[in-house]
């Protein structure tokens, strides 16, 4: 059952040249249980997505355009900022890249968690500190009462993002959005962090949306992915039949500039150029200019993402076969 | 016939504010052919950009010594050290952080010549705009400043400017980690065209080890300040010899669904360089440990019946050479 359900979500931002934008027309399904990645490069609107669903992004200069958010059914783009604020933290947690820009200095670990936890359940102080002691050990921190005391400077990245982690599914949500939440990690430790979040998910039936520009990680732990590009979805599938069969140029031309171990190759494909800056991009395919499989319609007329009756969706005049 | 670069016993310790010292390169040995690219990888912390400073002077070694063309650097007179340095140039991982804001490109890209004296106003020009060219920019791109140009493109002028004066040695650090995908994979081809064209040698510092196995004849692999691993790249990813390596790349997700590697993932964090663990320093998140390894450590020496010049600093290595490969 599709818990979060994104509709037509478009965002603009005021810019120096006027409104623009940044996200065109965005829907997507995220169901109870399962890992839905997105993916694409910098400035392709995948967190923006993210922070206009938390509604975080701060209005004006963006500026919400149309779409509905829905969660279990509610719109939260039509609740009050305090209503808002009950969601967050409660039904929806959020994980992303940097710990330290969410935790605060100021504070202990164990009196952060607390606070998360009493801010959104009616339980008194030692229950609340017994439940953060758990939630550590959910996430695999040890030495646990020593852990509570301590200031987040105090904890390596990982242990802080670990303990980001527990502060998203303090209240059990219904979702949870992680916003490149390994990208800033070793890899030894981001393949820890990863197991955790994929543990999680299955033992908590949270859905999870995986923000991120690593296909690499979308293989290994999403069961569907939606591909980004210039603001809006150029592709969504199944991740298996994503990285067996991309239909979009773009996807295909992504999977293929990753170099794999144990290939070796003397070259590797890229893609000519670079993406259009917002407010810059034609009237048609935002990526045309970069496609070798472009054609007329393909300046013409932005294509749309499709077929609608089918779970493998792109948006290309021209498709790979 | 002399390496390009050899490097002998190089260490560097940092004093703690606590009054201890941090052996951030703690004994590293290897040569450099003419024509090579070595890839060093290994994780945040673990010495690899420590080890580019030192070999290119800009810190000086606790101890040990980095020959090139087997003249001791540390050795040479000042000024034939300021010649030298036109031979050993580096690129860095932020090409912004690196760059002068309030430069145009063009002197961005001059400057080296103008510190060491090369060409006239006007040759300097043409030199500039053949580099331009060279890297893959527009010809006006040199009136520009660098704010104007995205992370692949300010990438391409950090790259001309390392190889404005025709360095013999290209010190890469993290050069394509601020990339996006598709941007990377056209800063990898152009490294290895220049590679080929300029007759360059490369030390590729990188935590990726996808990109280090692409674009590496040799690879060596660091923990807490010293190689664990060195051996050609065909060998280190298919019959790895140390746990660490045999960890960090089974730890790397392939874009690929049906992937079914067994997924290695070592317990706990690196532990602090200022008090490594005795014995093999990975002992404590190693799950092939035995009492040897929490005793001894173990040097970095030749796997036995390994393929070439395979080195290891494994008591077990010969084991874990045996083990079926990571890659799959």
């Amino acid at each position: 059952m599709s818990r979060l359900s994104v509709e037509e979500l478009t965002v603009g931002f005021n810019t120096d040249h006027g409104p623009v934008d940044v996200v065109e027309g965005v829907s997507f399904a995220l169901d109870s249980g399962a890992m839905l990645g997105l993916v694409g490069e910098s400035g392709c609107g995948k967190s923006v997505t993210a922070m206009a669903v938390m509604r975080l992004l701060a209005t004006p200069p963006a500026r919400i355009a149309g779409g509905r958010v829905l969660l279990d059914g509610v719109d939260l783009l039509r609740l009050s900022e305090a209503q808002m604020r009950r969601v967050r933290g409660d039904r929806i947690g959020m994980i992303f890249q940097e710990p330290m820009t969410s935790l605060n200095p100021t504070y202990t670990v164990g009196s952060q968690l607390v606070e998360a936890i009493r801010l959104h359940r009616p339980v008194g102080r030692r229950e609340a500190w017994a439940q953060a002691g758990a939630l550590l050990e959910q996430v695999g921190i040890g030495a646990v009462r020593r852990r509570l005391g301590q200031y987040p400077h105090e904890l390596s990245g990982g242990l802080r993002q670990r303990v980001m982690i527990a502060m998203a599914i303090a209240c059990s949500p219904a979702v949870v959005i992680a916003d490149e939440p390994t990208t800033a990690l070793d890899v030894t430790i981001q393949a820890q962090i990863m197991e955790l979040l994929d543990a999680l998910r299955r033992e908590k039936g949270m859905g999870l949306l995986l923000i991120t520009h690593d296909l690499g990680l979308v293989a290994r732990y999403c069961d569907s992915v939606i591909v980004m590009y210039a603001g809006r979805i150029v592709e969504r599938a199944p991740v298996k039949t994503l990285f067996a069969a991309p239909r979009h140029p773009y996807t295909h031309g992504l999977l293929a500039s990753i170099p794999r171990l144990g290939r070796q190759q003397e070259r590797l494909p890229s893609i000519r150029g670079m993406v259009p800056s917002p407010g810059l991009r034609g009237a048609g395919c935002a990526f045309a200019d970069r496609c070798d499989r472009a054609v007329a319609a393909c300046r013409a007329e932005v294509p749309p993402l499709g077929p609608a009756d089918s779970d493998h969706g792109f948006a290309c005049w021209n498709p790979l076969p | 016939m002399t390496p390009l670069l050899e490097v002998i016993g190089l260490e560097r310790s940092f004093p703690t504010r606590e009054g201890g010292r941090i052996r951030a390169v703690d004994g590293v040995d290897f040569t450099l052919s003419r024509g090579e690219t070595l890839g060093v990888v290994g994780e945040s912390g673990c010495g690899k950009s420590t080890l580019a400073r030192l070999i290119l002077q800009l810190v000086p070694p606790t101890a040990g010594q980095v020959l090139f063309e087997g003249e001791d650097l540390a050795r040479l007179p000042a000024a034939a050290l300021r010649r030298r340095r036109r031979d050993l140039q580096i690129v860095f991982q932020d090409p912004f952080a690196s760059l002068d804001p309030r430069l145009r490109i063009e002197s961005i890209i001059a400057e080296p010549l103008i510190i060491h004296g090369i060409g006239t106003r006007e040759e300097r020009r043409r030199t500039v705009a053949t580099l331009l060219e060279r890297v893959g920019l527009p010809p006006d791109a040199g009136r520009r400043y660098p704010h104007e140009f995205s992370g692949g493109q300010r990438q391409r002028v950090g790259i001309a400017r390392a190889i404005a004066l025709r360095p013999k040695l290209v010190i890469a650090d993290e050069p394509v980690s601020a990339l996006d995908v598709s941007i990377r994979a056209q800063i990898l081809n152009l490294l290895a065209d220049l590679k080929a064209d300029l007759g360059l040698s490369y030390i590729f510092i990188s935590h990726d080890l996808s990109v280090v196995e692409h674009v590496s004849d040799r690879v060596a692999v660091m923990y807490l300040g010293r190689f664990v691993e060195l051996a050609d790249a065909q060998t280190l990813y298919a019959r790895p010899a140390h746990p660490y390596t045999r960890a960090l790349i089974s730890a790397i997700p392939q874009p690929d669904p049906s992937d079914r590697r067994a997924r290695l993932v070592p317990p706990g964090e690196p532990p602090s360089p200022e008090h490594p663990p005795p014995g093999c320093r990975f002992h404590p998140r190693c799950p092939h440990a035995r009492d040897v390894c929490r005793e001894q450590t173990p040097a970095l020496r030749r796997v036995e019946g390994g393929q070439g010049t395979h080195l290891a600093a494994c008591h077990f290595a010969e084991e874990i050479a045996a083990l079926p490969s990571p890659t799959g």
